[in-house]
């Protein structure tokens, strides 16, 4: 009994030193996880590591290179995640945790010829915009904000869309802007094309 | 030895020869064309990129049956086997909400004269004959004035 008693008093108790070394150590340990974590969420937020398979590299990149978000009079560029990953961190884990599939998909080599990413194109592409149309086109917003843009530097054509469609959240940039970073895949039966 | 010496020789008489293959002398007679003068064997440096005209009103034809040209930006508009964007606005079941022109119904006949439903395919390129415009100035003079009834006041 008195054993018992002994032992529960030692675990009841921990020694002062004790305590101090769990909460160094969970301390210490915090850091080096969610410190790591950060580090590997945001190396795998860029461009690099988003054109390191062949899958991105010889296909979508290649189109994008093409388009004003790559290359542009003032060189203000737009990377891969800037509009695929969310920036907040909720949705953008959210989005991570989505794209775990993308690796599995890369594994088991879905697209892993040009023939099989155009068979693929338009399921993945109509994903995308699903996405976006969804969220209101957060990403795009993060640059362009719709509370500060000028009409009057806009083209007559811009305005009539922007001032009306746009500006009633009856449409979004998705609705209109569809292939602007990448080739198109077949349009028919898309809403606004012919 | 000998046969290095021949060998030695013909690789000198190879060199010489090419070497005086590119020092062919170039005359151009004097000529000049719209973009200047050049000598053949010089490569003239291209000239300045012309920016193509914003967003403007629709203009004006100067004879009939020209395909008008395109009063605004088209850049990275596709139009292909999978996309038209030109018919985002011009179709006739997005013309009346975008304000656009719509396509002439002469572009849903066929070479037969039959019309289809729908734009015909030898029809459907917009830009092989409707083009944007630039800010460059002609190469040469040109006093053409429209047919008095095509002119707009």
């Amino acid at each position: 009994m008195n054993i018992l008693k002994k032992i529960w008093q030692t675990l009841s108790t921990p020694s002062k030193a004790g305590v101090g070394i769990v909460l160094a150590l969970g301390f210490t340990g915090g850091v080096v996880f969610w410190g790591g974590f950060n580090t590997a969420l945001s190396l795998t937020n860029t461009e690099e590591f988003c054109t390191g398979c062949h899958e991105m590299a010889d296909n979508v990149y290649q189109e994008y290179r093409e388009t004003i978000h790559y290359s542009n009079r003032s060189g203000v560029r737009a990377t891969c995640p800037d509009c695929h990953v969310p920036k907040d961190w909720t949705h953008k884990i959210i989005r991570k945790i989505a794209a775990s599939k993308e690796v599995w998909g890369m594994l088991t080599g879905i697209i892993d010829t040009r023939e099989k990413f155009q068979d693929h194109r338009k399921s993945m592409a109509m994903r995308e915009w699903k996405r976006m149309k969804g969220n209101d086109s957060r990403e795009c917003r993060n640059c362009h904000n719709f509370e500060y843009m000028d009409f009057s530097e806009q083209g007559s054509r811009s305005v009539k869309m922007h001032s009306s469609a746009l500006a009633s959240g009856e449409k979004t940039c998705i609705d209109c802007h569809k292939g602007i970073a990448h080739e198109l895949p077949d349009m028919k039966g898309v809403e606004g094309w012919h | 030895m000998k046969k290095i010496m021949t060998a030695l020789i013909l690789m000198g008489m190879a060199a010489s020869a090419v070497a005086q293959i590119t020092e062919v002398p170039s005359n151009n007679g004097g000529v000049e064309s719209l973009r200047g003068s050049a000598e053949l064997n010089i490569t003239r440096g291209a000239d300045k990129h012309k920016r193509v005209i914003k967003d403007r009103e629709p203009l004006q034809r100067n004879y009939v049956h020209q395909p008008p040209i395109i009063p605004h930006q088209v850049r990275g508009y596709k139009v292909n086997l999978n996309a038209n964007k030109c018919l985002s606005c011009h179709g006739w079941k997005y013309a009346r909400e975008t304000g656009a022109t719509k396509v002439s119904p002469t572009h849903f006949e066929t070479r037969d004269g039959m019309t289809l439903s729908d734009v015909s395919p030898r029809r459907y390129f917009c830009m092989q004959c409707h083009v944007p415009q630039v800010d460059g100035k002609p190469l040469v003079g040109n006093d053409f004035k429209a047919v008095d009834s095509l002119t707009q006041n």
